[in-house]
């Protein structure tokens, strides 16, 4: 717990809040030139967000994978590997829940979780074999969960074609009710709004990752081995197991995300043409939480907040959506390089010390 | 399979694996002086959206068959706009270089698609330019059988892909300017003690990458698709990043990887027309040039060497 407040109140939580201001009046600025109303479209953008249960419960909805992600890109990243591959692992996690979903019939408290399970583990299997290649054959992780991206998406959209397919529909047939993990009291609480299980799960991952990697001595291996390999494999660590274990678990965060989307909101698996987005959108959550999982949490509800109220933007203010990944990506920029807001503080104090003389 | 449809195919191949080319000889560059790059998708896709919305406007205005030359202008322009985002972040600033990237791409997707809509009224895509490259015969080589057909008549942004593959190559192991570069990419305060100016090398080289990658994407809007829409760039830049490692930051190995990429990609298209790919669903298809990749890699690389200074800033006066 103590660990736990001294990051919010180091200095540099301060940096996290000034990058959020700055990224803020970056597309204020955008829409100035644009010629469109910034205050107006800020306040439609919190106005679909807080304006009514149903947008808040979506925007919980919205958030709930993104702390997967994020977390999945961030625990790479913390073992030294770069996981572009959250995508692919996200699609193969959907595709075992779906899977499970449609064509096993259990009752609903062995469904649900099995399907979770299974999805769960596809999605590590599939991470897996990146750190596997890595581990084995010195493959860089780079160009291995690049490639895996793609072949997820095609091996997913073979298995919805030929096992799962409702037809005329482009999509799966609907999961078992059994299997779905939707929350129904707080659903009706939030006017129907979609949400599920997959939060409180989503919670208790950052919870795991911050345990696991902090608090056992496999997780300081695994941090070892990110810092320092060379290091690492003096001081007797098997580094080759640590990265596939860290690849397996970083999947298994994606292909979470990509359980729950299935179980909880869309209860079915689409054809899809192409990548989703999801895991590009896991690194942008794990670089504005620093990689760092109460971070990633905090990334996480920042970025599905402005991207959920930014239809709400367009609606309200007429201003195209798209800003918003603008401001997001001002946000991680001056995240990543406290460098520029350490540099513009000095220049303004200067200059307000420039004033006091004269 | 006779040797109409082998032509065809490497005719295909190439088509594909311009753009590729071209942003992985972007890549290469950065790479080399130091920089990584992966906003490489971010820049293709600023050069993709300034060439279509360029060459519109000139065709408009009545240029004529030069429009898709000045789209080819705009993008570069527009990627060399957004390479100095990462140059100044990651150079001056000393910010990560991967997190400048990722920001790049996201930056580069949301401002083009912004300015789309702020330019033609809300609408999702630049409209369908008609004055687009055409492919270009070269008398007598052309008439060789196979690759007269696959590469002497293509369009004329996959023969300046070709050509600039082979100058910088020239550039990178032959002139001094190379030497500089690639010293500055392996060991920056060893260059800079012999009087290599790092921080500027490094600008010249991230610039030159965003001039590369953003014909790159022009190439794909001008040639293929014609428009400017969210998914014209759809992983491409990935992919040339692939080649830039799989190529291991050599020229000639970059192009080797992206013609395999593109290969692997015209296969998709040939293979339907035969018989026996009616008992292979299609899907396996699409994923087969991933596949080979991986294979190859497993196969046959290993453990590729990235330079020395890969990632990491540079402070002037350090030891």
């Amino acid at each position: 717990m103590n660990k736990f407040l001294k990051i919010i109140t180091k200095e540099s939580a301060i940096v996290p809040f000034i990058a959020i201001v700055l990224g803020l009046i970056v597309g204020a600025i955008i829409m100035l030139i644009g010629g469109y109303d910034p205050i107006l479209a800020y306040r439609s953008l919190l106005n679909k967000v807080f304006g009514n249960p149903y947008d808040f419960g979506e925007t919980l909805t919205a958030i709930t994978p993104l702390v997967f992600t994020g977390l999945s890109v961030a625990f790479a990243f913390r073992t030294g590997l770069f996981n572009i591959g959250a995508e692919g692992q996200y699609i193969m996690g959907m595709t075992g829940a779906t899977f499970v979903g449609v064509n096993l019939h259990m009752p609903w408290y062995l469904h649900a979780p099995f399907a979770i399970i299974v999805g769960t583990l596809i999605g590590g299997i599939w991470g897996m074999i990146a750190g596997y290649l890595k581990a084995a054959r010195g493959v860089n992780e780079v160009i291995t969960t690049i490639m895996l991206n793609w072949i997820a998406l095609h091996l997913a959209n073979y298995t919805v074609n030929h096992f799962l397919l409702e037809p005329g529909k482009g999509r799966s047939y609907m999961i078992d009710p059994s299997a779905q993990v939707t929350i129904g009291w707080l659903s009706r609480l939030l006017d129907d709004a979609r949400v599920h299980w997959g939060m409180f799960f989503a919670l208790l991952c950052v919870v795991f990752f911050y345990v696991y990697l902090f608090r056992t001595k496999q997780g300081y291996e695994l941090r070892v081995v990110g810092s320092n390999s060379d290091a690492a494999q003096y001081a007797g660590i098997n580094v080759n197991k640590s990265i596939v274990k860290a690849m397996f678990i970083s999947g298994a965060f994606a292909g979470m995300a990509g359980v729950f989307q299935v179980l909880g909101v869309f209860m079915n698996q689409a054809i899809a043409a192409s990548p989703t987005g999801h895991g590009f959108d896991g690194i942008a959550v794990a670089l504005l939480g620093g990689n760092n999982p109460v971070g990633v949490l905090f990334g996480a509800v920042l970025f599905g907040t402005l991207s959920y109220g930014a239809a709400g933007m367009s609606f309200g203010a007429d201003v195209p959506p798209e800003i918003i990944r603008i401001v997001i990506g001002s946000v991680i920029f001056f995240v990543a390089a406290p460098g520029i807001i350490r540099w513009l503080m000095k220049r303004l104090s200067a200059k307000k010390r420039k004033g006091e003389v004269v | 399979m006779d040797i109409a449809t082998l032509g065809h195919m490497l005719n295909t191949a190439f088509v594909f694996s311009t753009a590729l080319i071209l942003a992985a000889l972007g890549g290469i560059i950065s790479e080399r002086s130091g920089v990584v790059n992966i906003g490489l998708e971010g820049l293709m896709t600023a050069g993709a959206f300034a060439a279509a919305v360029s060459a519109y406007r000139a065709q408009e205005a009545g240029y004529g068959s030069a429009s898709p030359w000045i789209g080819l202008l705009a993008g570069a322009l527009f990627g060399v706009l957004f390479a100095l985002i990462h140059a100044v972040a990651t150079i001056t600033f000393r910010a990560d270089q991967v997190v400048s990237g990722i920001v790049i791409n996201f930056i580069a997707g949301g401002t083009t698609l912004y300015l789309v809509k702020l330019l033609f009224d809300g609408a999702g895509e630049t409209p369908l330019v008609d004055q687009t490259f055409h492919k270009w015969k070269i008398p007598g080589l052309s008439d060789i059988p196979i690759i007269g057909d696959g590469i002497f008549n293509s369009y004329p942004t996959t023969y300046l892909a070709l050509i600039l593959v082979g100058v910088i190559f020239y550039m990178l192991y032959k002139t001094s300017f190379g030497l500089r570069l690639r010293a500055v990419g392996e060991h920056p305060s060893a260059a800079d003690t012999v009087g290599i100016k790092v921080l500027r090398m490094r600008y010249t080289a991230v610039l030159m990458s965003g001039v590369l990658a953003g014909i790159g994407g022009a190439t794909i809007a001008l040639t293929t698709t014609g428009t400017f829409s969210h998914n014209t760039i759809s992983g491409q830049g990935f992919i040339a990043l692939a080649a830039v490692i799989f190529g291991k930051w050599n020229p000639l190995g970059a192009l080797g990887a992206a013609v395999f990429f593109g290969f692997a990609q015209s296969i998709n298209n040939v293979l339907q027309l035969f018989d026996f790919s009616s008992h292979i669903p299609a899907e396996f298809i699409y994923m087969l040039p991933y596949v080979l990749t991986i294979l190859v890699l497993v196969g046959a690389v290993g453990r590729s060497k990235a330079p020395g200074a890969l990632g990491e800033p540079y402070f002037p006066g350090k030891r």
